[in-house]
């Protein structure tokens, strides 16, 4: 079954017509980053207009493996419980050498967390389910589609934008703007912003089919991944499953390949069925793409701040952009609210400190996985090839292959911490574990949260959310005797033993940006 | 300077890895030794050790 794009109405925005009051926060893109940031914001009481210069969700699946931690955070802004259920949760990986199997691996879920390791759901599915949530706010969300910000200036106290529509340009206010606007950010360029990093020279071919005959032996969701398979000489291919019977097949095409001509429907039919067989398919949609790790050497320029693609791009084995994204967002969410509220600035400036870390974390994983798919010398290639010759016998050699590394969070190094030693230590994100009948997730996140755990005195402060927990598994995780300072996004501010009010009060203090 | 005195072990596993090649082709014998590294920095299993030992192999290359 083929994803049925919905155009989303335009409606006429008032600045066409008067001047509109100045907007708290604009946010420009609709994609998963924009909405979700919308969506977050919007939890939080802070009203956003949101701009996108298109009327439907992302066409073609583009990302499609969302990671535990993401999935906790889409579950904090009301879509996680859906994107599960609709997602497929793979277990079986197989990586195969020519036309042997090396090995497979049985993704196991640890039990005791609400979400798996991840799941694969097109990006279609997850911006619609965004914008359906944006609309449970109609007072604090404003979707504006066919609304191209065209211009910006930035006035020190508050960023003037203008915006084109099918009617015509208007001009609005806003206290901070958001650029969402992805990979090729129009504001970025409008800055003159240096977007640097490295450039792989190799072009993917990436196939979406829709096939009701399974490729795999069992009922289960597979991921099988080829280094020089026969049917695809030399290079590397993927077979991932998505929901509704659409499987993904990405092929990798070498660095000389004709872009235009490699996406005739005559040249990728054949190639996709040397991967599939006989079985009957239609193709519901092709790209081909370069691969580029980049970021922005700052992700805050006064009152314009960059979240998402726009501030970072990686390659995308290892599925870190869209990841990456959304835990922009639970990074950025709280803090701008904070600071809307009345909180030091310097706290939007540990957004840029805390998320330009996790981006060269991510940089640096994608570029590894990359380097090793696609070796850039005769030597290089023996080593990759004596690799997965050893790996067929030796488990070592096995965790050398690196066909992508699951995306986890980044461990902050954050002037926001105060030092100290946990099992969960300051700067990590949370850990789920079974909570009170639920989740622990769902208890502590959104908000500061005092957890004090198993034989700790139970955590009691007035001006905080306070949760204990005795769950056996929790208390595994967190060590028994414990009290964790948890920020809103779920990353540990502090770590204690038998905290006094003024230890508590004095991390939350540095964890709001108010101490060096 | 006196010459260094050879471990007891010092001839044999020089004369062990000699054999380990013997009959093989120059590309052969390039695998294998790319195999053996593997194997070996397993064994080391230390990145920051085994990095002293890539830039010490790496200084004779670059003169
Ligand atoms: C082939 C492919 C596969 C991928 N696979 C994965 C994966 O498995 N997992 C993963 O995590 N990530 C993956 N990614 C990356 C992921 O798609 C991106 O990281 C993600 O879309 C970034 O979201 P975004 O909202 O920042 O940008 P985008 O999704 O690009 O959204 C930007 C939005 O801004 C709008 N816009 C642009 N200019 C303007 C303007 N001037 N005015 C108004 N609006 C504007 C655009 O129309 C668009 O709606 C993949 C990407 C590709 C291309």
């Amino acid at each position: 079954m083929r994803f049925d794009y919905p155009a989303f109405d335009y409606i006429p925005p008032p600045g066409l017509t008067e001047r509109e009051p100045r907007h708290q926060v604009a946010i420009i893109g609709a994609g998963p980053i924009g909405l979700a940031m919308a969506v977050d914001l919007a939890t939080r009481g802070i009203p956003s207009v949101v701009l996108d210069d298109n009327n439907v969700v992302s066409v073609g699946s583009r990302a499609i493996c969302w990671a535990k931690r993401t999935l906790e955070i889409f579950d904090r802004l009301g879509v996680g419980e859906r994107m599960l259920e609709k997602g497929v949760t793979w277990q079986v990986g197989r990586v195969f050498h020519g036309d042997d199997q090396i090995y497979d691996f049985d993704l196991l879920p640890e039990t005791g967390h609400k979400y798996p390791a991840f799941i694969n759901l097109q990006q279609y599915y997850v911006e619609q389910y965004l914008v359906e949530r944006a609309r449970e706010f109609p007072d604090l969300i404003d979707l504006r589609f066919r609304n191209k910000v065209v211009g910006h200036q930035d006035f020190d106290d508050y960023i003037n934008l203008t915006v084109e529509t099918p009617d015509g340009e208007y001009e609005i206010e806003t206290t901070y703007t958001l650029a969402c606007d992805g990979a090729p950010s129009p504001t970025r360029r409008r800055m003159g912003l240096p977007f640097t990093g490295q450039d792989f020279d190799e072009n993917f071919l990436i196939v979406d089919i829709e096939m009701e005959t399974s490729p795999f032996a069992t009922k289960l969701a597979e991921r099988w991944f080829w280094f020089e398979p026969t049917f695809h000489k030399g290079q590397s291919a993927l077979l991932h499953k998505q929901p509704d019977n659409i499987y993904r097949i990405d092929l990798q095409l070498g660095p000389d390949a004709d872009v235009t001509a490699e996406l005739a429907e005559d040249r990728v039919l054949p190639r996709i069925r040397a991967v599939v067989g006989d079985t009957p398919f239609k193709i519901d949609w092709k790209s081909i793409y370069r691969f580029r790790c980049a970021r922005l050497e700052n992700f805050v320029h006064n009152r314009m701040i960059f979240v998402g693609d726009s501030a970072h791009v990686v390659s995308p084995f290892g599925a870190r952009g869209g990841n990456g994204g959304i835990q922009d967002v639970d990074n950025l969410g709280w803090k701008l609210a904070a600071v809307l509220n009345g909180a030091s600035p310097a706290l939007i400036d540990s957004y840029n400190t805390e998320r330009v870390q996790a981006a060269d974390e991510n940089i640096l994983n994608s570029a590894r996985t990359t380097n090793f798919m696609t070796p850039k010398s005769a030597t290089e290639a023996m080593f990759r090839n004596e690799v997965l010759c050893l790996a067929r016998t030796h488990e070592f050699a096995r965790r050398l292959i690196n066909a992508g590394r699951l995306s986890l969070p980044c461990a902050l190094d954050s002037p926001l911490s105060t030092p100290g030693k946990a099992p969960v230590p300051p700067g990590a994100a949370m850990i789920d574990a079974p909570h009170d009948g639920g989740w622990l997730l769902e208890a502590v996140q959104g908000d500061f949260t005092l957890l004090s755990v198993g034989s700790a005195r139970r955590a009691d402060h007035a001006d905080l959310r306070c949760v204990h927990t005795s769950d056996k598994t929790a208390v595994a995780r967190y060590g028994d005797g414990m009290t964790y300072l948890l920020r809103p996004d779920g990353h540990v501010a502090a770590v204690f033993r038998d905290p006094t009010p003024a230890d508590i009060a004095s991390a939350q203090k540095r964890a709001t940006g108010e101490m060096p | 300077m006196t010459a260094p005195t050879p471990s007891i072990y010092s001839d044999r596993i020089y004369e062990a890895l000699m054999a380990t090649h013997t009959g093989l082709s120059d590309a052969e014998s390039a695998a294998l030794n790319a195999r053996l590294v593997l194997l070996l920095a397993n064994e080391v299993a230390d990145p920051d050790r085994l990095t002293e030992l890539f830039v010490q192999a790496r200084a004779a290359a670059d003169g």
